[in-house]
């Protein structure tokens, strides 16, 4: 089936990610080769939650792709203030535009979403659900540093409502990799991520409290904020922040090749003195949103069917 | 009612006494206590005048306590009976018509529920006003809202949509 969406990170296999992740190394490296591709294709941005950064790399992707775009402009404005359903919304916008970008609060929103429209539409997150462009960018940045294959990676933070992490869980079970989840114990991963991960045959889960006992035996360590407003009292927020803060005493039993990422923005999860150490990964991890969006984009506003094999129509 | 002692299929005389309605469906061997989802997933409340007989906690030969229950004057339809399924794995659905079982089926779950449960996540959009049917994937212990995936294996008949 080919896919016209891009809604989770599930729908990708092994050989899907693999053309992603090449035709986005091809297009960072000379990006004018597909500067007038999609000349004339309006994209519509529509972000039901603010996230500047994500917007941004969508545009930016766009346009250098030779397109441009559309956006719905902010929530407070729009008709959604009004009480439209998003079930209306897309189909409004959806005669503007070839292609839709959505991020919604509400989990499932890019599934229904996707049920009311023929353009393409992606998912650039869905509440706690998924956000399979990040994913993309993610797998790149790990290809880029650590390999895909024999990989062992930490996943610390915020997992129960991480999104991005949620994503790149699924994703990294196409691959040989095992996959370490570090976290309070009321912030782990939920259950139906669990359950799906032990579906997929994942090579090997773990769940930890802490980073300690794992530090040393990690290629990459994906670090996600712990947002002070998920604990119902400060004193428990208090005695957990501490243990998930990477400083330069923390690496000191981590491999001298460990790669650090994070999807952005930090607060105080990472300290500053990281940045300028061969670990740190997230800028260059930010950066790579625009080149994998422009292969994403261009894959799916060509009619190759690229994405997930044969063409079903 | 409490001389209704359970036998495997093919005693009619047995079928007849389970079934002395006229014309309908009885609904047998439903797990001790669910007679009442049961109408609920029916859309059964009395309202419509519906003959509806209810037997509770009935002592059975497979289950221990089983549930009857019995609907005059309506035979399910294939989509009430996958419902059915899931709070009443085991049931047997007997259509009767002028006094005789016709038919005896078991249920069988099916892969997909639609727009009969309520997902249970708030964060959910199927929940949140929007014109969407419910979808929910049968798995083997429980269901799966299709929009969000959260998994529901406890309880499932709070969840009908009523
Ligand atoms: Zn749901």
């Amino acid at each position: 089936m080919r896919h016209d969406h891009l809604i989770t990170s599930k729908q990708f296999s092994r050989a899907d990610i693999e053309t992603i992740l090449d035709y986005a190394a091809e297009i960072d490296d000379d990006p004018s080769a597909v500067a007038d591709r999609h000349a004339g294709t309006l994209l519509g941005l529509l972000f039901f939650e603010p996230s500047t950064r994500t917007k941004m790399s969508f545009e930016t992707a766009m346009k250098r792709l030779g397109g441009d775009v559309v956006d719905m402009g902010s929530i407070e404005s729009s008709s959604v203030k009004k009480g439209e359903t998003l079930a209306d919304t897309v189909r409004v916008i959806e005669g503007y535009a070839d292609a839709l970008v959505l991020r919604h609060p509400k989990e499932g929103s890019a599934t229904m979403a996707s049920e009311f429209v023929d353009v393409p539409l992606v998912n650039a997150g869905d509440g706690a659900g998924q956000h399979p462009t990040q994913t993309m960018l993610d797998l790149y940045t790990i290809r880029e540093n650590a390999g895909l294959d024999d990989l062992t990676i930490g996943i610390m933070g915020d997992l129960k409502y991480g999104r991005t992490v949620h994503s790149l869980a699924y994703a990294l079970t196409n691959f040989d990799a095992h996959q370490h989840f570090i976290s309070p114990e009321s912030l782990q991963l939920p259950r139906e991520v669990v359950y799906d991960l032990h579906q997929q045959d994942a090579p090997g889960i773990r769940e930890h409290d802490s980073l300690e006992e794992i530090l040393p035996s990690l290629d990459v360590l994906y670090v996600t904020r712990i947002q002070r407003e998920r604990f119902p009292d400060e004193n428990e927020y208090q005695k957990v922040a501490g243990e998930y803060q990477i400083d330069a005493e923390t690496l000191e039993a981590a491999s001298d090749d460990l790669t650090i990422m994070h999807p952005l923005p930090r607060v105080d999860e990472i300290a500053p003195e990281i940045d300028e150490t061969e670990h740190a990964a997230y800028f260059e991890q930010a950066h790579n949103g625009v080149p994998v969006r422009m292969a994403l984009l261009d894959l799916l506003l060509s009619d190759e069917a690229v994405l997930g094999g044969d063409d079903d129509e | 009612m409490s001389d209704d002692h359970d036998h495997h299929d093919g005693n009619d005389e047995h079928e007849l006494r389970v079934s002395k309605i006229r014309d309908g469906t009885v609904i047998d061997h439903v797990r001790g206590g669910q007679a009442l989802n049961v109408l609920a997933i029916l859309g059964i409340d009395g309202s419509d005048g519906e003959e509806v007989s209810v037997g509770m906690n009935v002592p059975s030969d497979r289950l221990a306590r089983k549930d009857i229950v019995k609907v005059e004057g309506r035979e399910l339809s294939q989509d009430e009976v996958d419902v059915l399924s899931l709070i009443a794995p085991d049931a047997t659905i007997n259509i009767v018509r002028n006094f005789d079982v016709v038919e005896k089926h078991r249920v069988e779950r099916p892969d997909v529920v639609e727009g009969v449960l309520s997902c249970p996540n708030a964060g959910c959009i199927t929940t949140s006003g929007e014109p969407v049917t419910s979808r929910f994937t049968v798995l083997e212990d429980g269901v799966r809202c299709d929009y969000c995936g959260t998994i529901v294996r406890e309880e499932i008949a709070s969840l009908i949509d009523t």
